[in-house]
């Protein structure tokens, strides 16, 4: 079975204390330990901005791949060797900026991958310029007088492009956030989850206690194999109403 | 089209039009310079050709093409077929055998047999006295035709080829039509991508994961592969990438032929790994450089590119089998068992470390940052001093262990030698049997280039010429930068067209006169 301690690597993470990078590691890592994730059955593969530091930090097999292309790499893995779980860790910038076409064609494709798309609204590693998913008016070192365009939403893109599971978490909920990974693993088809994370550094509003005050989890009622309410759900967004679960899983 | 039919082996095309088949008007004006007194000329009397631009000798033989087919117009040029093979006294039951097979799926095929027939009477009965027997049955060992798409999917098929990811474009989708139509059979897979970034990254990704696997596309495609070359350099990833070159730049003239790619993938992606790159002379170079190129990008585990020039792409030709060559597949350093104290980068004298596969259970990082001997991100100046001699010098070790001579046609010693690569081989060796005293340098190795070969037979020519389908003598610049030699004679084509045996000829000659005065 795999012990915590064989998922340690001689590296620290490197991210700024407070990132939701450090609770969005710990949780596949647990998830990792529960599942038997290991060097026989496992590999990641990662992009290019700070989610993609990860691979330093998890004994896992890996790939670190050009920014924007973790996708296409893993489809490639997956598609020779099936019998591999396949996580690919992605950007609000790698998965929606550079690699908008993969992302969309990944989920029509419908390989059996699962992308965790690590989003915290904000070009962090190049040192705060807007991203795709920054909200309209988002004052940033490429935005001084703010963002004129309008953010993608990555679930709603998911949902209509034909991915068949399709979730969001809240990195700071490390059991949750675990549980659902290893939902989206076990999923046959292609598996979106949007990590909502703050970047303590370049994305002030984003925080952590914006997050807890605002989020909510799907209830036992929602049902999630309704692909127009899933799409609708998606759209949900605001103040005490971003939802957290499965949107849509078919 | 251009079909050249012959006795003896035909390597190049001509700028002659022995016979020309014009269905409409544009056919004759654009091909009535290639005609001679001696020529003939098929026409449709229904199109109403104007006939007076054309040498005064010509046969002509009118034929009502259109309305001999019918209502079924678009079978024209069926008839037209039957008609050639009445003019050159051909057998007709040998026509009807290749229609039927041809169409054997398709329910036209009683059509184009009775189409096929129509010509061939209307020419028996209205020009008896004006057909020829050129055509006669020969017996022959049994030959193959095929192209250099139909061979480079044949030569990967035959280096067990595992995964293939190829964007449509002309002209190398002949190799996607030819990889699809037989998956099953020898077992790969052939994915259609998004795009050409798409297209190469997953070929690594499959790489990386042991399968054998390769894109083709052609030099606009390549632009967007650029990244994910030097991503398989960086994370010592094999990839076979065929590039089938056609007039550029942007989207140029796509359905023609150059060689103008060779300088671009010799430098393209950003920084210094180890390009391999070869470029094929025909068919059968396409087959068998694709064939070694996975055994090279294994053994070496760095992209290699193998150039081809639309003319070899899409060109029937015929030649005597050559599938069967013994091949022995050679995956370099590589294991899928869980080793000891595993280093995916370990330093070696040689530069190539001991390749696993994710599953195996040995840990490592395929990492695009510069990485340690394990793959972890390491910015150490030791370290990267040491990766980077480590890859670069698998270029060396290449060079010293798989790369051969190139090949010199025609005598030892000459008074002209031609130096050139892709397509042109085939009309510069048709055009040397014409003469005694010149001889061909063919180069197929571009990176790493046999420097001292060339060397030693440009500095011992006595005067040197450069073709090349390109404007600026890619190959020639390349020669200058490898060995310092300046080849100041070029014969450069960049209009799409392939060199034609006779220009080559006449380079001769001049050259010969000039010589001669010297």
């Amino acid at each position: 079975m795999t012990d915590l301690a064989d998922l340690t690597t001689p590296f620290s993470p490197t991210w700024c204390p407070g990132c939701g990078n450090l609770s969005l590691w710990t949780a596949f890592k647990n998830a990792s330990v529960l599942e038997n994730w290991n060097n026989s059955n496992t590999v990641l593969v990662a992009g290019i901005g700070c989610h993609g530091h990860i691979l330093n930090f998890i004994k896992l097999t890996s790939f670190e791949t050009l920014h924007g292309r973790p996708i296409p790499v893993a489809t490639g893995i997956k598609i020779v060797n099936p019998k591999l779980n396949v996580f690919v860790f992605t950007g609000d910038g790698d998965c929606l900026g550079e690699g908008g076409n993969h992302f969309l064609h990944a989920c029509r494709r419908n390989e059996n991958l699962t992308i965790i798309i690590h989003n915290n609204g904000v070009y962090a590693l190049t040192t705060g310029q807007t991203s795709p998913t920054s909200e309209k008016g988002y004052q940033s070192k490429s935005t001084p007088a703010g963002n004129t365009d309008t953010p993608l939403n990555p679930l709603a893109l998911a949902i209509t492009a034909g991915a068949t599971f399709v979730a969001r978490e809240y990195a700071g909920d490390v059991n949750n956030l675990a549980e659902t990974i290893i939902k989206a693993n076990n999923h046959k088809g292609i598996a979106v989850i949007e990590t909502l994370q703050p970047c303590v550094t370049f994305n002030k509003k984003l925080t952590h206690t914006f997050f807890r005050d605002n989020c909510y989890r799907l209830g036992k009622d929602y049902n999630s194999a309704d692909k127009i309410a899933a799409y609708n759900k998606s759209l949900e967004f605001g103040i005490k109403k971003i939802p957290l679960g499965v949107f849509y899983k078919v | 089209m251009q079909i050249n039919i012959s006795g003896k082996e035909v390597t190049g095309p001509s700028s002659k039009t022995d016979f020309l088949v014009a269905l409409n008007q544009d056919t004759l004006d654009k091909h009535t310079n290639e005609l001679t007194e001696k020529s003939g000329i098929l026409f449709d009397v229904d199109e109403k050709i104007a006939t007076a631009d054309i040498p005064k000798n010509t046969k002509l033989f009118k034929i009502p093409l259109s309305n001999l087919a019918g209502e079924k117009n678009i079978l024209s040029n069926t008839v037209a077929l039957g008609a050639l093979v009445a003019i050159f006294g051909g057998d007709f039951k040998i026509l009807k055998e290749l229609i039927s097979k041809e169409y054997e799926k398709d329910e036209t095929v009683k059509d184009n047999l009775k189409a096929a027939e129509v010509g061939y009477t209307y020419i028996t009965e209205n020009y008896p006295r004006q057909t020829t027997s050129l055509l006669k049955f020969v017996k022959s060992e049994p030959k193959l035709v095929l192209n250099g798409n139909e061979a480079v999917a044949k030569g990967a098929i035959s280096a067990r080829l595992k995964f293939a990811a190829i964007y449509p474009m002309s002209p190398i989708s002949g190799i996607l039509h030819f990889l699809t139509a037989h998956q099953k059979e020898h077992n790969y897979i052939y994915k259609q991508p998004e795009d050409e970034i798409s297209a190469i990254n997953m070929a690594i990704g499959a790489s990386f994961a042991g399968a054998r696997s390769m894109v083709a596309t052609s030099g606009g495609g390549f632009c967007l592969m650029t990244e994910g070359y030097g991503l398989a350099g960086m994370t010592e990833t094999p990839v076979v990438i065929i590039n089938g070159m056609r007039g550029a730049p942007a989207t140029g003239i796509p359905t023609w032929s150059e060689q103008s790619d060779l300088q671009f993938v010799l430098n393209a992606h950003q920084g210094d790994f180890p390009r391999i790159v070869l470029a094929a002379g025909d068919a059968q170079e396409a087959f068998e450089l694709t064939r070694q190129a996975f055994n090279l990008a294994d053994k070496y585990q760095t992209p290699v590119v193998v150039l081809i020039d639309k003319n070899i792409c899409d060109n029937d030709q015929s030649f005597l089998p050559f599938e069967n060559s013994p091949y022995t597949l050679d995956r370099g350093k590589f294991t899928t068992e869980k080793v000891g104290n595993y280093k995916r980068y370990g330093l070696s004298k040689d530069g190539i470390s001991t390749r696993t596969v994710p599953g195996s259970g040995n840990f490592f990082i395929a990492n695009s940052d510069e990485h340690n001997e394990l793959g972890f991100s390491s910015e150490e100046i030791e370290n990267r001093n040491n990766q980077m001699e480590k890859r670069m010098g698998k270029l060396s070790t290449c060079a010293k262990n798989d790369m051969p001579a190139p090949k010199l046609f025609g005598p030892t010693k000459a008074d002209i030698t031609i130096v050139s690569w892709g397509s042109n081989k085939g009309s510069i060796i048709q055009a040397l049997k014409e003469f005694g005293n010149v001889n061909y340098l063919h180069i197929t190795w571009m990176s790493p280039f046999p420097t001292e070969q060339v060397k030693k037979v440009l500095d011992g020519a006595r005067y040197v010429v450069d073709i090349e389908c390109n404007y600026s003598g890619q190959l020639a610049n390349l020669i200058r930068e490898k060995t310092g030699i300046e080849i100041k004679d070029k014969l450069l084509k960049y209009d799409g067209r392939p060199f034609f045996v006779e220009e080559i000829i006449n380079k001769i000659n001049c050259v010969l006169k000039d010589l001669k005065n010297d």
